[in-house]
């Protein structure tokens, strides 16, 4: 008996877990296809770069800055030993754009950006802002979500773009400012190791996949949720945690695919 | 197929369902045109849901919804944007845009669907405001304002495109009685002023019965009955004249289904 | 006004993000579009060119002077011909100079240097440099070492 209700249990949760696949699919289609005819989803779009990637910017500068450091520190620390610290540059970029700037970029991306939106969407849905839209004959699909959307498309490919330079340059910050590593050599060990087409755009490749994931979880999650303050919240949870899983497990087949 | 002058609204065996609970069992209501009709039962019942049904926010299982000689459950997503403009509606919490002031709230349905100048928008936003007596708010945002004056802003929203239905849901719940008082005229007003026809859903018998020309009352998912105000007062349905009177006890019993108390607490003590 | 600040930051934000990608073009990638035309290509036969690579740099007295452009297999000399691209200032290399594959540190990556030779000559688009020295490759190395010891032992 209870092994039967287990299996069903499983059967239930499989049958769950496809359904709200389908829904989030077919949520975004309306969310991206077809016209809109608002004159000013410009002005729209400009409101949600704004709250989802210059705020953004911040922590995104930060951590680029302190991850770069820590980078150049172990790194010359382990190459000093072999007499290669001046591969340090070249060891600080490719790390940076091939594997830690779009990641890190995204994970902080869905907890800064992806959480705010699931969090404002969400409450919208709880106070009747998305179904009052939609009574005065405005898809909130078109006016509320398609924007937020596409700004997290633009965003978080800009952020990865700024978080590598402000990595690369707070590692030649520590190598060749503080370890006494050649700037010379720290610069041109990374332009002759760094390929733009394999390694930077791979790497942007990467982040425009991460941006459309965790954007998509995001909004989905806030369009979603129950609508209650409990709801909201676990909603909000669940986008930062199914976001960062998307983006490890994604990254994983990514690098398998490109390198 | 129905009579589209008389009754703005019909809905004809309507059956709806949330998970496994019946809401609605084969419900009729009309809605006549240019009147106020208000629509009442217990709490949990469903009134909303009904609303929702109109304005297209949920489906039915069965039934078909004719508003203005539409079948709303079998429209378009584009024909339905374009029904709901002639809707309005006041949902129960006010549901003002938060990133929006008074005035661009007021103004945004006519933004999103006229080509209207600025000053023109103005002039209408203005003439809403006033109608509801916050021309002088127009500035604020909406979490300056208090609760019924939110209500009341949404109503000039709601009324901002000039439709021929407004659907208010509990538009008196947890209102102070000089808002409440307030509100109860404002509906009557705009109703007889702009040729609108009203349904109002609520609890709240005395307002209700005040404004509206015709009632329902629903409840276990049937309408159990309707009329003016007057006849139902004077129903002879035991149910109806439990809900019209406020009796806690009748057939709608005061205790939740359980088991014989006296048994219930026998049982303990012998475990 | 409000919305004017918008704009501006939301512009500013975008451009830092177009400009952080000619920063990782330029700068990090070495990609520059100036850099065909004003060079000239040379090649050289080695023995053995492991390691070397494609994009590797030519050096003289420790400052690049050039790129190598491809590397391939000569079928009828039996050895690696490797292409380079030098810079066009420094057309004054004298034809007899000697092309050696070193490395940078003890596991850093293979680059080209170039010794300066004698000759009146100067090498030119599509000459050939005779002198070369080819990659020094560990394994040999410890060979030979061992090889020594043993002799000299007996």
């Amino acid at each position: 008996m209870s092994v039967i209700s287990r299996v069903a249990l499983l059967g239930r949760a499989g049958l769950d877990t496809v359904s709200a696949l389908g829904r989030s699919g077919i949520f975004l289609s309306n969310a991206l296809l077809g016209r809109t005819r608002f004159g000013n989803s410009f002005a729209l779009l400009l409101k949600q770069l704004y709250s989802v990637g210059v705020l953004s910017l911040a922590i995104t500068i930060v951590s680029g800055l302190f991850i770069g450091m820590v980078l150049a520190l172990q790194g010359y620390n382990i190459l000093v030993g072999y007499g290669s610290e001046q591969a340090v540059g070249q060891m600080v970029a490719l790390t940076m754009l091939r594997e830690l700037g779009p990641v890190v970029a995204a994970l902080l991306f869905a907890g800064r950006a992806g959480s705010a939106l699931t969090a404002e969407i969400g409450l919208m849905k709880a106070t009747e802002q998305l179904s009052s839209m939609e009574m005065i004959g405005v898809d909130p699909l078109k006016y509320v979500i398609a924007p937020r959307l596409w700004a997290g498309f633009i965003s978080l490919p800009l952020l990865t773009m700024i978080f590598c330079v402000v990595g690369i340059w707070g590692g030649s910050l520590v190598a060749v400012d503080w370890l006494g590593v050649y700037s010379g050599s720290y610069w041109s060990n990374m332009q002759n190791s760094v390929e733009f087409v394999d390694d930077v755009l791979n790497g942007m490749v990467k982040a425009v996949v991460f941006a459309f994931v965790v954007t998509w979880i995001a909004v989905f999650q806030g369009y979603d949720c129950e609508p209650t303050s409990e709801g909201i919240s676990r909603a909000t949870t669940r986008t930062v945690v199914y976001a960062s899983l998307a983006v490890l497990g994604l990254d994983f087949i990514l690098t398998a695919l490109m390198f | 197929m129905t009579d589209s002058s008389d009754y703005i609204v019909d809905l004809q065996q309507i059956t709806f369902r949330r998970g496994s609970r019946l809401i609605f069992d084969g419900v009729d209501i009309r809605i006549p045109r240019g009147k106020v009709t208000g629509i009442m039962g217990p709490s949990g019942c469903g009134k909303t849901t009904l609303l929702r049904l109109i304005g297209a926010q949920l489906r039915p299982d069965s039934g078909s919804i004719w508003v203005n000689g539409q079948n709303i459950p079998e429209l378009g997503r584009e024909q339905l944007f374009a029904a709901r403009k002639h809707m309005g509606m006041l949902f129960q919490s006010g549901a003002l845009f938060t990133d929006l002031s008074v005035f661009e709230n007021v103004a945004f349905p006519l933004r999103v669907h006229t080509e209207l100048s600025e000053a023109m928008v103005r002039d209408l936003v203005l003439l809403k405001l006033q109608a509801v007596g916050l021309r002088g708010a127009r500035d604020l945002m909406p979490d300056e304002l208090s609760g019924g004056m939110q209500r009341r802003v949404a109503l000039a929203r709601a009324i901002a495109l000039d439709p021929q239905l407004m659907m208010y849901d509990e538009p008196f719940v947890g209102q102070d009685p000089i808002s409440m008082g307030v509100l109860v005229r404002l509906i009557r007003l705009l109703n007889d002023a702009l040729g609108l026809t009203s349904i109002v859903v609520s609890h709240d018998l005395a307002e209700t019965a005040s404004i509206a020309d015709y009632l329902y009352v629903v409840g276990d998912g049937q309408v159990l009955g309707q009329g003016t105000p007057d006849e139902l007062m004077n129903s002879d349905n035991p149910r109806i004249r439990q809900f019209m009177q406020g009796e806690p006890d009748g057939p709608v019993p005061f205790h939740y289904q359980a088991p014989d108390y006296l048994a219930d607490l026998l049982h303990r003590e012998q475990k | 006004m409000r919305t004017r600040n918008l704009e501006l930051t939301v512009g500013a934000f975008i451009l830092a993000g177009l400009l952080a990608l000619a920063v990782l073009a330029v700068k990090i990638s070495g990609l520059s579009p100036s850099s065909a035309g004003a060079t000239y290509s040379v090649h050289a036969y080695f023995d053995n060119v492991a390691g070397l690579t494609p994009k590797a740099k030519v050096t003289m007295s420790g400052v690049t002077i050039g790129q190598v452009t491809a590397i391939e297999f000569d079928k009828t000399r039996y050895s690696a011909r490797v292409d380079m691209d030098i810079n066009r200032k420094i057309n004054t290399l004298p034809a007899d100079s000697t092309a050696s594959i070193l490395t940078a540190g003890l596991l850093g990556e293979k680059y080209l240097g170039i010794s300066v030779g004698g000759d009146d000559e100067v090498l030119a688009d599509g000459s050939e440099i005779y002198d070369t020295q080819s990659a020094l490759v560990l394994e040999e190395l410890i060979g030979r070492f061992l090889l020594n010891t043993v002799s000299k032992e007996e």
